[in-house]
């Protein structure tokens, strides 16, 4: 599934027109990763939270030439889903 | 930054009432969530996926007594970060 069927789905159920569904849809996306961009998290309740993890540089090698190169430190999104929606996945209460 | 948070902003720049909003932000995340139950995926472009995993069944143990005990294989939900996403948030 797409984002626009997604956003067709939605449309269809509040009433509010397709255009503005996509233009809130967007606007979500957008303020989560405005949020991420600055290191803050964001947190749905329900349905799980965004975050980011710092990694350290490390060294690593070029696997091809064996070569050692530093790997720079960086900052790498995740989602972390809440007990909630692994629960809907799982029914029989595995989770 | 909360549901809240973000209904806020919304209804600010777009003009459409926070109950609006409200509404439609909370329907986004609940389709999401009965996309994964029904093993569908979601790809949302620029941002990442959404789809389900399948865990296999594998022996664990209780770390108290140390009995061994198998867990049940289960599906989970995962988000994988698109490119863009994350060389936007990369950046120190």
């Amino acid at each position: 599934m797409t984002k626009a069927e997604l956003v067709e789905m939605i449309a269809g159920e509040t009433g509010i027109s397709k255009k503005d569904t996509g233009i809130v849809v967007n606007l979500i996306l957008e303020n989560i990763g405005r949020a991420l961009v600055s290191s803050d998290k964001v947190e749905l309740r329900g349905f799980g939270s965004f975050k980011i993890k710092q990694r350290r540089s490390r060294q690593a090698r070029n696997p091809r030439t064996g070569e050692s190169v530093g790997v720079p430190s960086k900052r790498v999104p995740y989602f972390k889903a809440s007990n909630e929606l692994k629960a809907r996945l799982n029914p029989d209460g595995l989770d | 930054m909360t549901k809240a948070d973000i209904v806020e902003d919304i209804a600010q720049r777009t003009g459409l009432t926070k109950k609006e909003v409200g509404e439609t932000v909370d329907l986004f995340l609940k389709k999401i969530g009965d996309l994964l139950v029904e093993g569908q995926h979601l790809e949302i472009r620029g941002f990442g996926t959404f789809k389900v995993k399948e865990r296999k069944e594998r022996m664990a143990r209780n770390p108290r007594t140390g009995d061994a005990v198998p867990v049940p294989s289960r599906r989970v939900p995962v988000f994988k970060v698109s490119k863009m996403l994350k060389d936007r948030v990369a950046t120190d």
